[in-house]
Protein backbone atom coordinates (compact mmCIF):
# COMPACT_ATOMS: atom_id res chain seq x y z
CA UNK A 1 0.00 0.00 0.00
CA UNK A 2 3.05 2.10 0.52
CA UNK A 3 4.71 1.44 -2.48
CA UNK A 4 1.33 2.08 -4.02
CA UNK A 5 0.86 5.48 -2.57
CA UNK A 6 4.62 6.66 -3.05
CA UNK A 7 4.26 5.46 -6.74
CA UNK A 8 0.90 7.54 -7.28
CA UNK A 9 2.35 10.44 -5.48
CA UNK A 10 5.29 10.63 -7.93
CA UNK A 11 3.35 10.03 -10.77
CA UNK A 12 0.87 12.50 -9.51
CA UNK A 13 4.53 14.87 -9.40
CA UNK A 14 5.50 13.97 -12.84
CA UNK A 15 1.94 15.11 -14.23
CA UNK A 16 1.75 18.19 -12.66
CA UNK A 17 5.59 19.11 -12.20
CA UNK A 18 6.15 20.58 -14.99
CA UNK A 19 2.93 22.96 -14.73
CA UNK A 20 3.74 23.83 -11.19
CA UNK A 21 7.36 24.75 -12.02
CA UNK A 22 6.51 27.11 -14.46
CA UNK A 23 3.81 28.71 -12.28
CA UNK A 24 6.25 29.38 -10.03
CA UNK A 25 9.24 30.50 -11.83
CA UNK A 26 9.31 32.26 -15.46
CA UNK A 27 12.08 31.50 -17.49
CA UNK A 28 15.08 33.35 -16.92
CA UNK A 29 15.56 34.48 -20.05
CA UNK A 30 12.33 36.07 -19.93
CA UNK A 31 12.91 37.70 -16.81
CA UNK A 32 16.15 39.26 -17.78
CA UNK A 33 14.79 40.54 -21.26
CA UNK A 34 11.87 41.88 -19.05
CA UNK A 35 14.11 43.57 -16.77
CA UNK A 36 15.97 45.20 -19.39
CA UNK A 37 13.98 46.31 -22.16
CA UNK A 38 10.25 46.45 -20.39
CA UNK A 39 10.95 47.69 -17.06
CA UNK A 40 11.73 51.35 -17.58
CA UNK A 41 8.05 51.94 -18.46
CA UNK A 42 6.41 49.09 -17.09
CA UNK A 43 7.94 49.30 -13.73
CA UNK A 44 9.65 47.08 -11.61
CA UNK A 45 6.38 45.16 -10.28
CA UNK A 46 5.18 45.08 -13.59
CA UNK A 47 2.02 47.89 -12.88
CA UNK A 48 3.13 49.98 -15.40
CA UNK A 49 4.80 52.03 -12.90
CA UNK A 50 8.25 52.48 -14.70
CA UNK A 51 10.80 55.05 -14.19
CA UNK A 52 9.71 56.75 -17.42
CA UNK A 53 5.92 56.95 -16.87
CA UNK A 54 5.75 59.98 -14.94
CA UNK A 55 5.67 62.17 -17.45
CA UNK A 56 4.37 59.63 -20.20
CA UNK A 57 0.82 61.03 -21.81
CA UNK A 58 -0.36 57.64 -21.89
CA UNK A 59 0.31 55.32 -19.03
CA UNK A 60 2.07 51.89 -20.00
CA UNK A 61 -0.17 49.23 -19.89
CA UNK A 62 -0.46 47.31 -16.25
CA UNK A 63 0.82 43.94 -17.06
CA UNK A 64 -0.57 42.68 -13.31
CA UNK A 65 -4.31 43.47 -14.18
CA UNK A 66 -5.46 40.09 -15.17
CA UNK A 67 -8.60 41.28 -16.77
CA UNK A 68 -7.19 43.63 -19.26
CA UNK A 69 -4.32 41.01 -20.17
CA UNK A 70 -7.12 38.09 -19.91
CA UNK A 71 -9.00 40.65 -22.81
CA UNK A 72 -6.15 41.10 -25.09
CA UNK A 73 -5.15 37.71 -27.35
CA UNK A 74 -1.27 36.69 -27.57
CA UNK A 75 -1.28 37.31 -31.53
CA UNK A 76 -2.09 41.31 -30.53
CA UNK A 77 0.56 41.12 -27.67
CA UNK A 78 2.71 39.75 -30.18
CA UNK A 79 2.42 42.15 -32.43
CA UNK A 80 2.43 44.94 -29.88
CA UNK A 81 5.66 44.18 -28.84
CA UNK A 82 7.15 43.73 -32.19
CA UNK A 83 5.36 46.47 -34.17
CA UNK A 84 4.71 48.65 -31.40
CA UNK A 85 1.75 50.17 -30.05
CA UNK A 86 0.43 51.77 -33.27
CA UNK A 87 0.74 48.23 -34.90
CA UNK A 88 -2.28 47.34 -32.61
CA UNK A 89 -3.87 50.57 -32.79
CA UNK A 90 -2.31 51.86 -29.35
CA UNK A 91 0.10 54.18 -28.41
CA UNK A 92 3.49 55.53 -30.04
CA UNK A 93 4.83 55.34 -26.48
CA UNK A 94 5.53 51.52 -27.13
CA UNK A 95 7.90 51.53 -29.19
CA UNK A 96 9.00 48.48 -31.75
CA UNK A 97 10.88 46.43 -30.16
CA UNK A 98 11.21 43.51 -33.58
CA UNK A 99 14.51 45.21 -34.26
CA UNK A 100 16.08 44.30 -30.61
CA UNK A 101 14.65 40.91 -30.21
CA UNK A 102 13.59 37.79 -32.20
CA UNK A 103 10.20 36.14 -32.99
CA UNK A 104 10.96 33.76 -30.53
CA UNK A 105 12.26 35.76 -27.59
CA UNK A 106 8.97 37.83 -28.60
CA UNK A 107 6.72 34.60 -28.08
CA UNK A 108 8.73 33.88 -24.87
CA UNK A 109 7.58 37.19 -23.74
CA UNK A 110 4.12 36.63 -24.40
CA UNK A 111 4.59 33.80 -22.23
CA UNK A 112 5.86 35.75 -19.90
CA UNK A 113 2.90 37.67 -19.89
CA UNK A 114 0.72 35.17 -19.22
CA UNK A 115 2.43 34.45 -16.30
CA UNK A 116 2.61 37.85 -14.90
CA UNK A 117 -0.86 38.67 -15.56
CA UNK A 118 -1.85 35.44 -14.37
CA UNK A 119 -4.02 34.44 -17.10
CA UNK A 120 -3.79 31.99 -19.83
CA UNK A 121 -2.97 32.30 -23.84
CA UNK A 122 -6.47 33.30 -25.93
CA UNK B 1 68.99 74.57 -48.27
CA UNK B 2 69.16 70.80 -46.56
CA UNK B 3 70.09 73.23 -43.41
CA UNK B 4 67.08 75.04 -43.45
CA UNK B 5 64.58 71.94 -44.40
CA UNK B 6 66.74 70.10 -41.34
CA UNK B 7 65.74 73.38 -39.15
CA UNK B 8 62.35 73.01 -40.60
CA UNK B 9 62.10 69.04 -40.04
CA UNK B 10 63.47 69.98 -36.33
CA UNK B 11 60.69 72.29 -35.68
CA UNK B 12 57.86 70.42 -36.82
CA UNK B 13 58.99 67.73 -34.83
CA UNK B 14 58.79 69.65 -31.83
CA UNK B 15 55.83 71.46 -32.58
CA UNK B 16 54.35 67.78 -32.80
CA UNK B 17 55.71 66.52 -29.77
CA UNK B 18 53.14 67.80 -27.23
CA UNK B 19 50.69 66.05 -28.89
CA UNK B 20 52.80 62.48 -28.97
CA UNK B 21 53.27 63.22 -25.50
CA UNK B 22 50.24 63.68 -24.36
CA UNK B 23 48.92 60.46 -26.31
CA UNK B 24 51.28 58.35 -24.59
CA UNK B 25 50.10 60.16 -21.14
CA UNK B 26 46.88 59.70 -22.10
CA UNK B 27 46.92 56.05 -23.54
CA UNK B 28 48.39 55.39 -19.72
CA UNK B 29 45.49 56.97 -17.79
CA UNK B 30 43.15 54.93 -20.32
CA UNK B 31 44.70 51.68 -19.89
CA UNK B 32 44.90 52.34 -15.67
CA UNK B 33 42.05 54.20 -15.19
CA UNK B 34 39.47 53.90 -17.92
CA UNK B 35 39.06 50.02 -19.27
CA UNK B 36 38.00 48.49 -16.02
CA UNK B 37 34.63 50.07 -16.50
CA UNK B 38 35.04 50.91 -20.46
CA UNK B 39 35.28 48.58 -23.93
CA UNK B 40 37.83 50.29 -25.55
CA UNK B 41 37.76 48.05 -27.95
CA UNK B 42 34.83 46.75 -29.93
CA UNK B 43 34.00 43.68 -27.56
CA UNK B 44 33.21 40.32 -28.48
CA UNK B 45 29.11 39.28 -28.88
CA UNK B 46 28.48 38.96 -25.46
CA UNK B 47 24.57 39.05 -25.49
CA UNK B 48 22.23 40.86 -23.07
CA UNK B 49 24.79 39.18 -20.26
CA UNK B 50 27.08 41.82 -21.40
CA UNK B 51 24.85 44.55 -20.81
CA UNK B 52 23.60 43.76 -17.82
CA UNK B 53 27.11 43.17 -16.62
CA UNK B 54 29.23 46.37 -17.90
CA UNK B 55 29.91 48.74 -15.54
CA UNK B 56 30.28 51.60 -18.19
CA UNK B 57 29.21 52.60 -21.31
CA UNK B 58 31.32 51.37 -24.42
CA UNK B 59 34.02 54.25 -25.16
CA UNK B 60 35.50 52.39 -28.54
CA UNK B 61 33.15 54.75 -30.54
CA UNK B 62 34.17 57.57 -28.65
CA UNK B 63 35.78 59.61 -31.70
CA UNK B 64 32.80 59.19 -34.20
CA UNK B 65 30.45 60.32 -31.00
CA UNK B 66 31.96 63.04 -29.03
CA UNK B 67 32.83 66.66 -29.24
CA UNK B 68 36.12 66.88 -28.21
CA UNK B 69 35.87 70.29 -26.33
CA UNK B 70 32.90 68.96 -24.30
CA UNK B 71 34.78 66.12 -23.56
CA UNK B 72 37.42 67.30 -22.08
CA UNK B 73 35.70 69.39 -20.16
CA UNK B 74 33.25 66.63 -18.84
CA UNK B 75 36.32 64.31 -17.61
CA UNK B 76 37.42 67.43 -15.71
CA UNK B 77 34.31 67.94 -13.99
CA UNK B 78 31.93 64.48 -14.70
CA UNK B 79 28.44 65.00 -14.26
CA UNK B 80 25.58 62.13 -14.38
CA UNK B 81 24.33 61.98 -18.15
CA UNK B 82 22.51 58.47 -17.30
CA UNK B 83 19.78 59.48 -14.62
CA UNK B 84 19.92 55.86 -13.77
CA UNK B 85 23.92 55.12 -14.42
CA UNK B 86 25.55 52.63 -16.87
CA UNK B 87 21.99 50.56 -16.58
CA UNK B 88 19.04 51.98 -14.98
CA UNK B 89 17.41 48.06 -14.36
CA UNK B 90 20.34 48.26 -11.98
CA UNK B 91 19.22 51.06 -9.69
CA UNK B 92 15.70 51.46 -9.97
CA UNK B 93 13.23 50.35 -6.91
CA UNK B 94 9.66 50.18 -6.77
CA UNK B 95 7.19 53.52 -4.77
CA UNK B 96 3.96 52.10 -3.35
CA UNK B 97 1.24 53.76 -5.59
CA UNK B 98 3.56 55.22 -7.63
CA UNK B 99 6.11 55.64 -10.58
CA UNK B 100 9.37 53.88 -9.83
CA UNK B 101 12.29 55.84 -8.18
CA UNK B 102 16.45 55.51 -9.03
CA UNK B 103 18.17 55.13 -5.82
CA UNK B 104 21.22 57.54 -6.55
CA UNK B 105 23.04 55.86 -3.92
CA UNK B 106 23.48 53.30 -6.52
CA UNK B 107 24.78 55.66 -9.21
CA UNK B 108 28.41 55.45 -9.16
CA UNK B 109 29.99 58.73 -9.90
CA UNK B 110 32.73 58.82 -12.51
CA UNK B 111 36.33 59.44 -12.11
CA UNK B 112 37.62 63.22 -12.25
CA UNK B 113 41.07 64.30 -14.10
CA UNK B 114 42.91 67.78 -13.89
CA UNK B 115 42.91 69.27 -16.94
CA UNK B 116 46.44 67.90 -18.69
CA UNK B 117 45.24 64.38 -17.99
CA UNK B 118 41.64 64.98 -19.54
CA UNK B 119 43.26 66.90 -22.54
CA UNK B 120 45.55 63.43 -22.65
CA UNK B 121 42.68 60.92 -22.52
CA UNK B 122 40.79 63.04 -24.75
CA UNK B 123 43.26 63.00 -27.45
CA UNK B 124 43.33 59.53 -27.46
CA UNK B 125 39.71 58.59 -27.17
CA UNK B 126 39.30 61.05 -30.32
CA UNK B 127 40.90 58.52 -32.21
CA UNK B 128 38.42 55.30 -31.49
CA UNK B 129 35.91 54.19 -33.72
CA UNK B 130 36.78 56.44 -36.47
CA UNK B 131 37.72 53.98 -39.37
CA UNK B 132 34.86 51.67 -38.25
CA UNK B 133 32.60 52.76 -40.81
CA UNK B 134 29.94 53.22 -38.03
CA UNK B 135 29.17 56.48 -39.24
CA UNK B 136 29.25 57.54 -42.67
CA UNK B 137 30.36 61.10 -42.89
CA UNK B 138 27.74 63.75 -43.87
CA UNK B 139 24.87 61.54 -42.39
CA UNK B 140 23.74 64.66 -40.92
CA UNK B 141 22.09 67.18 -43.49
CA UNK B 142 22.21 70.17 -41.74
CA UNK B 143 18.26 70.82 -42.84
CA UNK B 144 17.25 74.21 -40.77
CA UNK B 145 15.58 74.01 -37.41
CA UNK B 146 12.26 72.43 -38.34
CA UNK B 147 9.73 73.87 -36.16
CA UNK B 148 7.69 70.13 -35.64
CA UNK B 149 10.84 68.62 -34.63
CA UNK B 150 10.11 69.50 -30.89
CA UNK B 151 6.57 68.11 -31.44
CA UNK B 152 8.24 64.49 -32.70
CA UNK B 153 10.38 64.59 -29.78
CA UNK B 154 8.28 65.34 -27.00
CA UNK B 155 4.69 63.13 -28.13
CA UNK B 156 4.54 62.30 -31.72
CA UNK B 157 7.58 59.93 -32.01
CA UNK B 158 8.18 59.53 -28.53
CA UNK B 159 11.58 60.26 -27.16
CA UNK B 160 10.86 62.27 -24.24
CA UNK B 161 9.21 58.98 -23.41
CA UNK B 162 12.94 57.53 -22.17
CA UNK B 163 14.70 60.80 -22.49
CA UNK B 164 14.93 64.21 -20.69
CA UNK B 165 14.99 67.12 -23.30
CA UNK B 166 15.29 69.83 -20.62
CA UNK B 167 16.38 69.28 -16.89
CA UNK B 168 13.85 67.63 -14.34
CA UNK B 169 11.26 66.64 -16.98
CA UNK B 170 11.18 63.16 -19.40
CA UNK B 171 11.68 59.89 -19.39
CA UNK B 172 15.58 58.80 -17.56
CA UNK B 173 16.17 55.55 -18.79
CA UNK B 174 17.97 56.76 -21.57
CA UNK B 175 20.86 59.54 -21.29
CA UNK B 176 19.79 63.01 -20.76
CA UNK B 177 19.97 64.86 -24.27
CA UNK B 178 19.50 68.56 -23.33
CA UNK B 179 23.48 68.43 -23.39
CA UNK B 180 23.72 66.60 -27.07
CA UNK B 181 24.34 69.52 -29.16
CA UNK B 182 27.36 70.62 -26.55
CA UNK B 183 28.16 66.57 -26.02
CA UNK B 184 27.59 64.95 -29.60
CA UNK B 185 28.65 65.00 -33.35
CA UNK B 186 25.80 65.85 -35.66
CA UNK B 187 26.66 62.32 -38.10
CA UNK B 188 26.65 60.18 -34.77
CA UNK B 189 23.34 61.55 -34.01
CA UNK B 190 21.85 60.48 -37.15
CA UNK B 191 22.97 56.97 -37.11
CA UNK B 192 22.69 56.40 -33.58
CA UNK B 193 18.75 57.25 -33.83
CA UNK B 194 18.78 55.57 -37.15
CA UNK B 195 19.88 52.17 -34.89
CA UNK B 196 21.49 52.26 -31.50
CA UNK B 197 21.60 48.66 -31.90
CA UNK B 198 24.28 48.80 -34.31
CA UNK B 199 26.43 50.73 -31.95
CA UNK B 200 25.26 49.01 -28.41
CA UNK B 201 24.01 45.89 -29.65
CA UNK B 202 20.78 44.98 -27.40
CA UNK B 203 20.75 48.10 -26.08
CA UNK B 204 17.46 49.12 -24.41
CA UNK B 205 16.68 51.90 -26.91
CA UNK B 206 14.52 50.31 -29.32
CA UNK B 207 15.38 50.39 -33.25
CA UNK B 208 12.36 52.64 -34.58
CA UNK B 209 10.71 52.85 -38.01
CA UNK B 210 11.61 56.36 -38.13
CA UNK B 211 11.41 57.78 -41.83
CA UNK B 212 14.50 60.17 -42.88
CA UNK B 213 12.73 63.27 -42.82
CA UNK B 214 12.17 62.47 -38.95
CA UNK B 215 15.42 61.22 -38.40
CA UNK B 216 16.92 64.69 -39.91
CA UNK B 217 14.47 66.75 -38.33
CA UNK B 218 15.31 64.65 -34.78
CA UNK B 219 18.89 65.40 -34.86
CA UNK B 220 18.46 69.15 -35.66
CA UNK B 221 16.95 69.47 -32.60
CA UNK B 222 18.48 67.69 -30.69
CA UNK B 223 22.00 69.27 -31.69
CA UNK B 224 20.07 72.81 -30.46
CA UNK B 225 19.59 71.86 -27.21
CA UNK B 226 23.02 72.87 -25.11
CA UNK B 227 21.48 73.75 -21.44
CA UNK B 228 23.80 73.08 -18.30
CA UNK B 229 25.93 69.97 -18.46
CA UNK B 230 29.98 70.34 -18.97
CA UNK B 231 30.81 73.74 -21.02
Amino acid sequence: MKAFTTRLLLLLAATLGPGLTQAQEPPAHAVKLYNLYCVQCHGVNRDGNGINSRDMAVKPRDHTDSKAMGDTPDDVLFKAIKGGGLAVGKSVLMPTWGGVINDDEIKEMVAYLRFVSKTTSK
Amino acid sequence: MKLRNTLLAGALALAAMPTLVSAAAGGEIIKNQCVSCHAVTKPEAGGIDRLLTRKGPDLHYAGVKFNKDWLTAWLQNPTTLRPGGVLYAHVVKPVPGGPDTIDASLVQPHLKLNAEDAAAVAEVLMSYGVDDGLVEKGAFKQAPPNAMAALLFNKLRGCASCHSGKPGAGGMSGPELYTAGARLQPDYVVEYIRNPQKFDPHVWMPKLDLNEADVQKLAGYLLTLKTGGAK
